[in-house]
């Protein structure tokens, strides 16, 4: 098991993405350590993209107003540096494929790897092309986690055999975002990983309040929670971090 | 073992997200059913001749081949295409494929509009939905292919994101088309985007080098000894180039917006300043930063305003088979009105792109050489913003 199992051993995780520089580096570190202050058990650290594709408008205005602040893949590493002095939940990367190639793939894992990143989520490599980086992220013990889609049908399977780390369970169609209902068969989708895989799954899209991330929690192993969080930052900007630890301890409240 | 799926080279691939992979496993499997179905084919053939008025002209340009001195210049008029481009070729095959499929709803990005007002014109055609997403910076340039949209009952919708350009657009319709797939095809409207997009709209546009060699043959018996068009995504250019590339002796030009010039940040000229990277879809060469950043390109012409260039293109450059050339505003401009009043036709800010450069090549070649210049699509749409380039203040 790696180290991201750690983050389900024996209970339900409840996973908080933060867009680094999203108003600055201080605000993310901040927010970072009060989510894991207050329960949450794994962070995923989305590094700003220019176009992020699979994002809807909270997102992207997150990755808009870091990129405008001047953060870089290079701040960001040293923004991990300092969380990992006293961090020790697992942490995972969240970004799109070019920002890893044009870094230059090795140059970026073998830094992962030194800072103490345990994995990465590309929502733009799909299962067909992740031998694009997987063969140095198994040299630099970087999990590359896969997704499963609600369109996945027969795929969840093949995916479900190769995954590592966690499997993220993409819970709606569509970008990223708050939703009012999730209406996927996710317990269905869910079996099909069981039956394949003994590597824990996480949903995520949409999910914002404590009643949604239980029922998704319940169905799975556990609950990523990602545009509720970067409203929290974009409403309270450089005094976000005791609103995030706030609300995630509402959330992870009901997970316990 | 690397997924050879759709790879030119290097180039190519499907990096989209997982939610995407069955609808692009799914249209390859009906594109490959369909492409060697003859009742397909000769549906495509008759809205191709009795729709799109195709097989479109080779015109013997005589007074500028006597102007510039040099070899004889033929212009491929996908101008006189109906909806006044090369856009329609692909947008009848993808369309029909679509419905085919059982799709009724089609979703399309467009940079100048022409690909907007081309793929709801044959939405209106076969009675499906359309939608259209434009950067809202286009929908000021081009004001006059968004009424034509919206006239042909597609809904256009500007994207505010980013640079509120092509590149948004792509991004926005990819969005779109995550959120809704049972019912919804993208008609995306270049040689680029993941497998099998290159594929399938290359083939829908390669009607372009076919009709070419057999027109030429008609009336000089032999090849031209270069075919030059202008490339953003690279849709007229790969059309243009396809049936030629095993014909090694033909040159392939294609020509990117230079904008401002290649020495500044206003360019979109991706073989001459960007470099590999995963984008759209696809592995090619893109404008970026440092960091992987896409970056804000410009061009006076929104149809090549355009950060990246098809995997094939990249490929093609790759192997030395195309040379890829830098052509600026500028240049561009003086030529639209160059060829408006040598020859009595006025292109699109894009093709006037090719024109320029086979206007510095002509002068240098010898009197029994033949270029073909594709006329990717018509000027009229173009006229107000390059009346205001030169300073009148015209609007629509």
């Amino acid at each position: 098991m790696s180290k991201i199992g750690e983050a389900f051993d024996g209970k339900k995780a409840f996973i908080a993405f933060i867009t680094c520089g999203d108003p600055d580096l201080e605000t993310t570190a901040a927010c970072v350590r009060a989510a894991v202050a207050n329960g949450a058990g794994l962070i995923e650290l989305g590094i700003p993209f220019s176009d992020p594709t699979a994002e809807g408008p909270v997102i992207q205005g997150a990755n808009l107003r870091a990129l405008t602040e001047g953060v870089t893949t290079d701040k960001i590493f040293d923004l991990v540096r300092d969380l990992r002095q006293d961090v020790k939940v697992p942490m995972v990367f969240m970004t799109y494929a070019n920002v890893v190639f044009s870094y230059g793939a090795e140059r970026f894992l073998s830094t992962c790897q030194q800072i103490g990143m345990d994995g990465i989520i590309l929502p733009d490599l799909p299962f067909e092309e992740k031998e694009e980086f997987l063969p140095l992220c198994h040299t630099y013990g970087v999990d590359l986690i896969s997704l499963i889609a609600p369109t996945s049908a027969n795929r969840i399977a093949m995916i479900a055999k190769e995954a590592e780390g966690f499997i993220y369970v993409v819970s709606s169609l569509g970008v990223t975002g708050t939703r009012s209902e999730i209406k996927t068969d996710l317990t269905s989708i869910v079996e099909v990983i069981r039956r394949n895989t003994d590597v824990p799954c996480a949903i995520g899209f949409g999910i914002s309040n404590p009643e949604q991330a239980k029922k998704m929690a319940g169905i799975s192993d556990g609950a990523i929670v990602g545009s509720a969080i970067i409203k929290i930052i974009e409403k309270y900007g450089r005094e976000a971090a005791p609103h995030v630890g706030d609300y995630v301890r509402e959330m992870t409240a009901e997970l316990a | 073992m690397k997924n050879q799926n759709g790879r030119y080279g290097i180039h190519g691939g499907q990096y989209i997200p997982e939610t995407l992979m069955n609808a692009v496993i799914e249209l390859e499997e009906a594109y490959n059913h369909y492409k060697e179905d003859s009742q397909f084919n000769e549906e495509l053939t008759t809205l191709f001749n009795d729709y799109a008025g195709r097989p479109s002209r080779l015109y013997y340009a005589e007074k500028m081949t006597k102007d510039l001195g040099g070899a004889k210049i033929y212009l491929k008029r996908e101008d006189l295409n109906h909806t006044g481009s090369h856009k329609i070729n692909n947008v009848l095959g993808q369309a029909l494929l679509a419905k085919k499929m059982g799709k009724t709803r089609l979703i399309a990005e467009t940079g100048a509009g022409q690909h907007g007002v081309a793929t709801a014109t044959a939405a209106a055609l076969m009675g499906m939905e359309c939608v259209v997403f434009m950067g809202e910076e286009d929908t000021i340039r081009q004001a006059l292919n968004v009424y034509r949209m919206r006239l042909l009952g597609a809904e256009v919708v500007p994207v505010k994101t980013g640079t509120a350009t092509l590149k948004d657009a792509v991004s926005e319709a990819m969005r779109e088309w995550t959120s809704r797939i049972a019912d919804t095809h993208y008609c995306l409207g270049s040689v680029m985007g993941p497998h099998p997009f290159p594929m399938i709209v290359r083939d829908f546009q390669a009607v372009i080098s076919r009709e070419i060699k057999a027109q030429l043959k008609e009336k000089e018996g032999k090849h031209p000894d270069a075919v030059i068009a202008c490339v953003g995504g690279g849709s007229n250019a790969m059309g243009s180039f396809y049936h030629f590339i095993e014909d090694k002796e033909v040159r392939l030009i294609g020509c990117e917006a230079a904008g401002r010039g290649i020495d500044t940040f206003e360019t979109a000229a991706t073989i001459s300043t960007g470099r590999l990277g995963i984008f759209h879809g696809m592995k090619s060469y893109f404008c970026q930063d440092q960091y992987g950043q896409i970056a804000p390109v410009y061009s006076i012409s929104a149809g090549l305003d355009y950060p990246g260039i098809g995997p094939e293109h990249a490929h093609l450059h790759d192997i030395g088979r195309a040379e890829y050339v830098p052509v600026t505003d500028e240049e561009a401009v003086e030529t639209f009105e160059y060829l408006s009043k040598m020859e009595g036709i006025i292109p699109a800010i894009e093709s006037a792109h090719a024109v320029a450069y086979a206007r510095k090549i002509a002068p240098v070649m010898k009197k029994d050489q033949i270029i073909v210049i594709t006329i990717s699509g018509r000027g009229d749409k173009d006229c107000a913003a390059i009346a205001r380039y030169r300073g009148e203040d015209i609007h629509e």
